[in-house]
C-alpha cells in the first residue's frame, strides 16, 4: 500500500519532530498544544501503518531509504518560527487532502473523515501563530520570514501524485498556494520567492531520498527497538 | 517571558450536558483567541459540544474576605426571605 505508507510516514515523522519539543516549548500552554498535535499525528500514523503491515516493524526497523515521507516533515525543528512554518505548510496540505479524501469513496475515506477534524485544528493553530509571529515584533517577523523562506523549497513535493490516491493534485496545489498566500499576507509576510522544487532540494522523499538530518532522527527514534529486537512493551 | 505579555486568564467551561459554565481553572495566553485554544487543550480535551468562556483575570472583581459578614450572612430569623414555602410542580426542573 504505497499511499498508506506515504501518509503514515508523514504523520509518524512529523509526530516525532513535534515530540522533540517536549520540555522545550516557549511556554507551558504551547508545550501542551504541540504535544496534542504530535499525539493526533501519531494516532493517524498507527492506523495508516497498520494498513500497510506491522506498525512497529514499519516504524522501527525500516532504513531511511524505505521511508516515504515528505522531506518537509523531516526538517529539524529549528526555532519556534521554523516549527510553525513547517506546521503551516504541512497542515494546510494535510487538511485540504483529507477533506478531499473524506468526500470521496476511496479506501481512505473513513480514516480521512476522522483525521480531518484533528487536522483542521492543527491548521488553525499554525495559522494563529503565523499571524502572531509575522505581525508581532520586529524580531519575530524576521524569524518567521526566515523560516518561511527556508522551508519553501520543500513545498513543491507536497503535490507529487501518490499512487493509490484519487486526487486532483493540481487543484489541491492551487488551493494550497491560495491559502498560504492569504495567511502570509495577513501576517504581513510576503510569499517566499524561489522555486518550490528543484535539483537542490531533491524533492524526492516519496521515493525514499531524504535530507541529512533525517538519518540522525531515525537513529534516535529506532535505537531502543534495534537494541532489543523482538522485545514487547 | 514577562507576565504582561502573557497575562492570566480564567477559564469557564460548560460541558455537553451541563447547564452552566463552571470555573475550570486558569492559564496564560497572549490574547483571548489563544486563551480559548489553550483552554480547549487543557480543560476540555477537545470534547465536542462544550462551550468555553475565557476572561482576563484582571477583569474579575472578587468579594473581599474581610466583608464576609455583611455580605454573606443575611438575617436568618426572617424566613420569609427564603423561597422555601412554595410547592414545586413535578414538571419544573433545575430550579
Amino acid at each position: 500500500m504505497t499511499a498508506a505508507l506515504a501518509l503514515g510516514d508523514d504523520a509518524l515523522v512529523l509526530s516525532h519532530r513535534l515530540g522533540e519539543w517536549a520540555g522545550h516549548a516557549p511556554v507551558l500552554e504551547e508545550e501542551v498544544a504541540l504535544a496534542n498535535i504530535a499525539l493526533d499525528l501519531l494516532g493517524q500514523a498507527r492506523v495508516l501503518l497498520s494498513l500497510a503491515g506491522d506498525e512497529d516493524e514499519l516504524a522501527f526497523l525500516r532504513e531511511e531509504r524505505s521511508f516515504r515521507n515528505l522531506q518537509l516533515v523531516e526538517q529539524p525543528n529549528g526555532d519556534f518560527a521554523h516549527t510553525i512554518a513547517r506546521q503551516l505548510y504541512f497542515s494546510t496540505y494535510q487538511h485540504l487532502l483529507h477533506a478531499e479524501l473524506a468526500a470521496g469513496d476511496g479506501p481512505f475515506a473513513p480514516l480521512a473523515a476522522k483525521a480531518v477534524k484533528e487536522v483542521a485544528y492543527h491548521r488553525d493553530h499554525a495559522e494563529q501563530w503565523t499571524l502572531r509571529l509575522g505581525d508581532g515584533t520586529e524580531t519575530s517577523h524576521e524569524r518567521m520570514r526566515r523560516a518561511c523562506d527556508a522551508l519553501w523549497r520543500f513545498t513543491g513535493e507536497l503535490f507529487q501524485p501518490v499512487e493509490g490516491l484519487d486526487v486532483d493534485w493540481a487543484d489541491l496545489e492551487s488551493r494550497w498556494v491560495e491559502s498560504v498566500t492569504r495567511v502570509l499576507g495577513r501576517a504581513t509576510l510576503t510569499v517566499p520567492e524561489g522555486p518550490r522544487t528543484g535539483a537542490w532540494s531533491a524533492g524526492a522523499g516519496r521515493q525514499g531520498v531524504h535530507t541529512e538530518s533525517f538519518g540522525r532522527m531515525l537513529a534516535e527514534m529506532q535505537h531502543l527497538h534495534r537494541s532489543h529486537p523482538g522485545a514487547s512493551w | 517571558m514577562s507576565t504582561t505579555d502573557w497575562p492570566l486568564w480564567e477559564v469557564f467551561v460548560r460541558s455537553r450536558r451541563g447547564l452552566s459554565h463552571t470555573h475550570a481553572g486558569s492559564l496564560h495566553a497572549p490574547d483571548a483567541e489563544l486563551a480559548l485554544r489553550n483552554a480547549r487543550d487543557l480543560y476540555t480535551r477537545r470534547g465536542e459540544g462544550v462551550s468555553i468562556w475565557v476572561v482576563p483575570a484582571t477583569a474579575i472583581t472578587a468579594s473581599s474576605p474581610d466583608e464576609k459578614d455583611p455580605f454573606f450572612e443575611p438575617a436568618a430569623d426572617k424566613p420569609y426571605r427564603h423561597p422555601t414555602f412554595y410547592e414545586i410542580p413535578d414538571g419544573v426542573k433545575h430550579l
